[in-house]
């Protein structure tokens, strides 16, 4: 099959004309300008969101951190570490535990929420950890640990920083075919498609270590985190909750593209969208269990007890009951009674609870004994929704102009193309 | 705690030289080379908080001489005393006053700056070096080596580390016990300006020696512990009182265990998972995917 299309493809000058400069050029403007209606409520509300984002942005770097943040001596980090970076990045965990499953271990079903999977990680880290910028006192020292101006081996941040790194080329080479089919690349595609094993490899690996090593930021707050959320442990168990928190987000995210970007989506995985939604539910459900296993292990070893007739341990129950015990119960309810609807409900209520647990850990049962508890300003929350609309935005762009959420006509995967397909490709390109 | 890892490793050598060697050249072991290739011991401080009468001399020298903002309420004045101070970005050590069980008249005055810990969690949290323990015992900050990301506040037991929040280029802010002075052995300017010798000055170990030797001649005057010696793996700041540390605002849950060790399970782990993984999805994939071409896929 694929020896055919290359041949027609040969055949024929790029339909997109990139393959000269000029071309190529004018090609990105074209694509450039906004497809479909501009004035839409999401887009007008979404765009003041961005615009007063980018205001306040302004506002901190002229006049410092201090100048929109609730940050204090007490608490160094918030909501832009808290939320955007530690949550964004488990969010952002479907990307590789999805590339496991397809990659590693062949399981084709699930290709085809592959590609909008791990553009989603894609742009989770580039705009979550990307919003780290804004939270750094000197942001333009970021390449400080790149570059060798003194590396510091032996932090944990150091590790996370260059994973950040890795893992971000990682992920632009696993969605790299996706632009070459858009740009109609092909030769560009063939060794593109090459390299994707190699990175989904190094990026799971990457992915292990430095999901894990987020909770390891916090194991030197030893003495300012409460005794129910620190643990020994906790890198294991942020690495366990970020595959059920990106298989969650892959769940919620995927429903929502499928409502949005419908016209998009080949009618054949239309059918099987049910049966991919509940593979993941039990993905997500083996790993809850193991994380509420670890949980019970650690709460157990610590001696824990007294600390549950506190208003910390009914917290600390909120969050393990809430956001691990019924998820359990309602996916286990959902994948035996093939309940679609209820998986996506599930899955929204594990991502609740996995936000409460990163923002447990990082800002709410940090310095729980405080005197002056931190509370994000509304600008920390605005600009926070700022880079969630840019995100979502750059997501649209994408989606709407290369091939994500469906295979690209001129380049069938192998295993699915059939004699119809190719020969409406033959008659599509001699017809151009 | 580098000279009780020295002398260790002196005797470790020995021993070890000893049994290489067979016992033929013992003079070869007694010239091993000390754990710190400068031979250098960390120096410390000793703040005896039965001598201070709260005069607050040491904060003004410190505010001199880090050329630090002047304060609101001048140094003479003890209206300050009223509320707990922390430390700020502006003012690296603080006195705070506490009652006196024993006799009221006397308040307690407890300093506050950062503890210069032997192995400081904030330097192993530094990604970039910008926080570094120096041979001479020091905790120095490099500026210009700073990103700002303040995970050296989130690790320090102690919150020593100030952040200048209101700046649009800011800054770490911390006590770094006048560096340039105390590499050349000079004592620091707090030390300096004590009129009562409340803060002493001297190599960490002589220091502990004579608050052994103060807590052992008038057991009745201190509390027998000497804050620092081992507390977050010992700090280079060392304290003396007549209570209990916790009726002062010490941080006793701090532990002993030096806090980058913490971490090392973690890192240590790294390297292998970098080895293992690779090579057990690698295997994984060859595996899974041997199928897929003796079915021939993408030929006719």
């Amino acid at each position: 099959m694929e020896k055919n299309s290359a041949v027609a493809i040969h055949h024929v000058k790029s339909p997109t004309g990139t393959d000269t400069l000029r071309g190529f050029l004018r090609f990105l403007l074209g694509e450039l300008k906004p497809k479909g209606k501009i004035l839409t409520p999401f887009n007008v509300v979404s765009g003041l969101i961005i615009l007063g984002g980018l205001v306040l942005i302004v506002i901190r770097f002229a006049y410092g951190l201090g100048s929109i943040t609730n940050l204090s001596q007490e608490y160094p980090w918030g909501i832009w570490i808290g939320f955007d970076v530690v949550t964004g990045v488990a969010f952002a965990g479907g990307a590789y535990t999805l590339c496991f499953v397809v990659h590693i271990l062949n399981f084709k079903k699930y290709e085809p929420i592959l590609r909008a999977t791990v553009l989603n990680g894609f742009l989770a880290y580039c705009f979550y950890a990307g919003a780290l910028l804004l939270d750094l006192g000197r942001p333009w020292n970021v390449i400080n640990p790149i570059i060798g101006n003194a590396f510091g081996y032996s932090s944990v941040l150091f590790l996370v920083a260059w994973h950040f790194l890795l893992y971000t080329l990682c992920q632009f080479v696993e969605i790299f075919p996706a632009v070459t089919e858009w740009l109609y690349w092909p030769k560009v595609r063939k060794y593109a498609k090459a390299c994707t094993t190699g990175a989904v490899i190094f990026g799971i690996t990457l992915s292990t270590l430095h999901q894990s090593g987020l909770g390891a930021l916090f194991l030197m707050a030893s003495n300012k985190i409460h005794p129910l959320w620190y643990s020994g442990n906790i890198p294991i168990l942020f690495f366990v909750s970020s595959v059920f928190a990106g298989l969650s987000m892959v769940i919620a995210e995927s429903s929502l593209s499928h409502r949005i970007f419908r016209d998009q989506i080949d009618p054949r995985h239309h059918a099987s969208f049910d049966d991919i939604l509940l593979g993941m539910a039990k993905g997500a459900l083996g790993a809850l269990f193991a994380y509420f296993f670890l949980k019970v292990i650690d709460f157990v070893h610590g001696s824990h007890w007294a600390l549950i007739d506190t208003p910390m341990g009914y917290w600390y129950l909120v969050e393990i009951i809430g956001g691990v015990v019924i998820p359990i119960v309602l996916f286990t309810i959902a994948i035996l009674g093939n309940n679609v609807r209820l998986v996506q409900i599930t899955a929204f209520i594990t991502a609740l609870g996995v936000i409460l647990n990163r923002l447990n850990v990082s800002v709410i049962a940090f310095k729980w004994y405080s005197a002056n508890r931190y509370y994000p300003s509304w600008a920390e929350v605005w600009v926070t929704a700022a880079v969630i609309c840019l995100e979502i935005w750059a997501f649209r762009w994408i989606v709407n102009r290369m091939p994500i959420m469906s295979e690209h006509p001129a380049f069938p995967e192998e295993e699915k193309a059939h004699p119809k397909e190719t020969e409406v490709l033959r008659w599509k390109v001699s017809a151009s | 705690m580098t000279i009780s890892r020295r002398n260790f490793l002196k005797i470790a050598g020995a021993a070890g030289g000893a049994l290489l060697a067979g016992g033929r050249k013992p003079a070869a072991a007694a010239t091993a080379p000390p754990a710190d290739p400068k031979g250098m011991e960390f120096y410390g401080m000793l703040i005896d908080t039965t001598k201070c009468i709260g005069c607050r001399s040491c904060e003004e020298a410190c505010n001199e001489k880090n050329r630090l903002p002047k304060p609101e309420v001048s140094f003479s004045s003890e209206t300050v005393f009223e509320k707990k101070r922390d430390t700020t970005p502006g003012a690296f050590t603080v006195l705070n006053r506490y009652p006196n069980p024993g006799d009221p008249d006397k308040p307690i005055f407890v300093r506050k700056m950062c503890m210069h810990c032997n192995q400081p969690a904030c330097a192993t949290a530094c990604l970039v070096k910008a926080l570094e323990k120096t041979p001479e015992g020091p905790v120095k900050y490099n500026k210009d080596r700073c990103m700002g990301c303040r995970y050296c506040m989130v690790s320090c037991p102690f919150d020593a580390p100030k952040y200048e929040y209101d700046s649009a280029l800011p800054y770490l802010k911390k006590c770094v016990f006048c560096f340039d002075r105390v590499k050349n052995g000079e004592q620091p300017a707090c030390v300096e300006a004590c009129p009562e010798g409340a803060s002493h000055f001297g190599k960490r170990r002589e220091l502990i020696e004579i608050a052994r030797q103060r807590i052992y001649r008038n057991p009745d005057k201190y509390y027998p512990h000497i804050y620092g010696e081992h507390e977050a793996g010992g700090t280079s700041m060392l304290f003396l009182s007549s209570v209990p540390f916790e009726k002062l605002d010490f941080r006793m849950d701090v532990g002993t265990t030096p806090y980058p060790e913490k971490t090392t399970g973690f890192l240590y782990a790294v390297p292998h998972i970098f080895i293992l993984w690779p090579t057990f999805l690698y295997g994984l994939s060859y595996l899974t995917h041997s199928n897929d071409k003796e079915t021939g896929h993408g030929e006719e």
